[in-house]
């Protein structure tokens, strides 16, 4: 079970939310190959550990915004709007990995 | 090998059942082999064997993390069927069941492979349509199934609620679907293999591959470097980790898919049924146990437990299906990693690193694919060529677009 802490409303059950997906950064040039339109639509890092993703509050403010959630654990560690810039968390990706197994 | 039969086994039990030999060598790893199989679930040791059966190539090496059929082998719900809507998803699921119908004759071990018929439910006149159209294609891919009408599955399921908040309007039935045992699976695959010659090493987690020029020639594991001609991945939910180490990035989403098992009950329920729209499915074991799944978690995850929002889900879909079950406790609950693709068909074939193959992608239906999988991996292995049922499952499909979409006929939407 999540608790997710829209930036808009605060705490809330998981029920509330719709997953995006990660949280994807540049769109590519129009003029980008296949195989660069093929990367930015297909694949995924899809992390074990510390994964930026999107989420919807889609029965609530109906608002997306970005969280920094850890997959092993579920641990949600930020949350932040659209166009903010991404929180800095270097710092305990290697640490909350291992002990995530 | 000494083969399995009533004679062994009378034999064993007048002498108490003692010193049954083990039923495969779990080996230590050696320095050097033809193929490394990343991976000891049903998908790396069916490789396996069909690697040493069919083309001959037995210096092969099974490394699994931990033990055999640990994984999502030894955590899906054990169903069997092939009722597939796309042409190239049939033929391989088809080619499957037809594999698992002689499964325990060829591996002589018993997987326990019971036909009860799955049954496929809709709860609206719309549905319905749409459950035909999907009944004419598979049978326009020569595979069985019927249309039923709330009468007919009334007498074949007595349990069955029809009158429910979503009354059953119909359904169809894949009559050769059914389950089997996903351990004897798992275990009859490792000592065939094994008594082929290949080597089963458990507890031995590949942490790397050696990649020279563009092409992978050994894995680093640990416990120590092994060389390989070719690598195979069959990792399930951790294929993009095992990817990632490779330097590929691959088109999965890893989720959380749960199951859970009620306390046994006198037999009650000789079908699989499968609600693909109240979120549930539902069979009996041999052992009596209710086995009852639904859809994954509906975000990324490598937690193997499920989230009780999910399973709350499931069990409301059931007990509306069938108020019998209301008073039953469950036993077990728990979850495994599947592995989702964008388009819900999975990923077989070689790779951008050469010598390296991949069999991922498997999502929630990977345990049907088992002998298919292998037998296909084990050939395109072989050959250095994709086997021709599997030719529209590679990774280039995502850069081509000629995805195979196969969501609608996955049974339960992901």
């Amino acid at each position: 079970m999540l608790t997710i802490p829209c930036p808009f409303c605060g705490e809330r059950d998981e029920a509330e939310f719709r997953y995006g997906g990660e949280a994807l950064e540049e769109i590519p040039p129009a003029e980008a190959s296949d195989a660069e339109w093929s990367d930015y639509l297909f694949n995924r890092d899809n992390p074990k550990g510390l994964v930026h993703e999107r989420w919807c509050h889609s029965y609530g403010c109906n608002q997306w915004f970005q969280v920094v959630r850890e997959t092993v654990t579920h641990r949600i560690h930020a949350v932040y709007k659209v166009g903010e810039l991404r929180p800095d968390i270097d710092h305990l990706d290697g640490a909350e990995a291992q002990a995530g197994g | 090998m000494r083969g399995y039969s009533f004679s062994t086994v009378l034999g064993r039990a007048l002498r108490g059942h003692r010193r049954w030999p083990p039923a495969w060598r779990s080996a230590e790893p050696g320095r050097a082999y033809d193929v490394v199989v990343v991976g000891g679930g049903g998908h790396g040791l069916a490789t396996a064997y069909y690697l040493a059966k069919n083309h001959g190539i037995t210096n092969v090496a099974v490394l699994e993390k931990g033990w055999l059929g640990g994984g999502n082998t030894g955590r899906n719900t054990q169903v069997t069927r092939s009722n597939y809507f796309w042409p190239q998803s049939a033929a391989f699921f088809e080619r499957s069941l037809e594999l698992y119908e002689g499964l325990s004759q060829d591996l002589n071990f018993n997987v326990m492979l019971s036909q009860r018929g799955i049954l496929t439910l809709a709860h609206s006149h719309h549905e319905m349509e749409a459950l035909r159209r999907w009944t004419n294609a598979i049978r326009i891919n020569g595979i069985d199934s019927d249309v039923l009408t709330p009468a007919e599955i009334g007498k074949l399921v007595p349990l069955l609620n029809l009158d429910a908040r979503f009354p059953v309007h119909g359904g169809f039935i894949q009559r050769r679907g059914g389950i089997s045992r996903h351990d004897a699976v798992a275990w009859g695959y490792a000592r065939a293999a094994s008594a082929l010659g290949v080597t089963v090493v458990e507890q031995c987690e590949v942490t790397g591959f050696d990649v020279e020029q563009g092409r992978v020639t050994g894995v680093s594991t640990n416990r120590g470097s092994i060389a390989a001609e070719r690598v195979c991945i069959c990792v399930a939910g951790h294929t993009s980790v095992l990817a990632a180490r490779a330097g590929l990035r691959v088109p999965i989403t890893s989720m959380a898919l749960q199951a859970m098992v009620s306390e046994p009950l006198k037999p009650c329920l000789d079908t699989v049924v499968l609600s693909p729209v109240i979120h549930v499915y539902v069979s009996q074991t041999d052992r009596g146990e209710l086995v009852i799944g639904g859809g994954a978690d509906g975000y990324g995850s490598y937690a193997q437990r499920g989230g009780v929002p999910l399973l709350e889900e499931n069990l409301a879909a059931l007990i509306e299906l069938f108020p019998a079950f209301s008073r039953l406790r469950l036993m077990r609950q728990w979850a495994g990693i599947v592995d989702i693709t964008p388009d819900t068909t999975p990923i077989m074939g070689p790779t951008p690193v050469g010598n390296l193959y991949v069999s991922g992608g498997w999502g929630t239906g990977g345990y049907k694919a088992i002998p298919a999988g292998g037998e296909t991996m084990a050939y395109t292995i072989a050959h250095d060529a994709p086997h021709p049922l599997i030719a529209d499952f590679g990774l280039d499909r995502f850069e081509t677009g000629a995805l195979i979409d196969e969501g609608a006929a996955s049974g339960v939407s992901h």
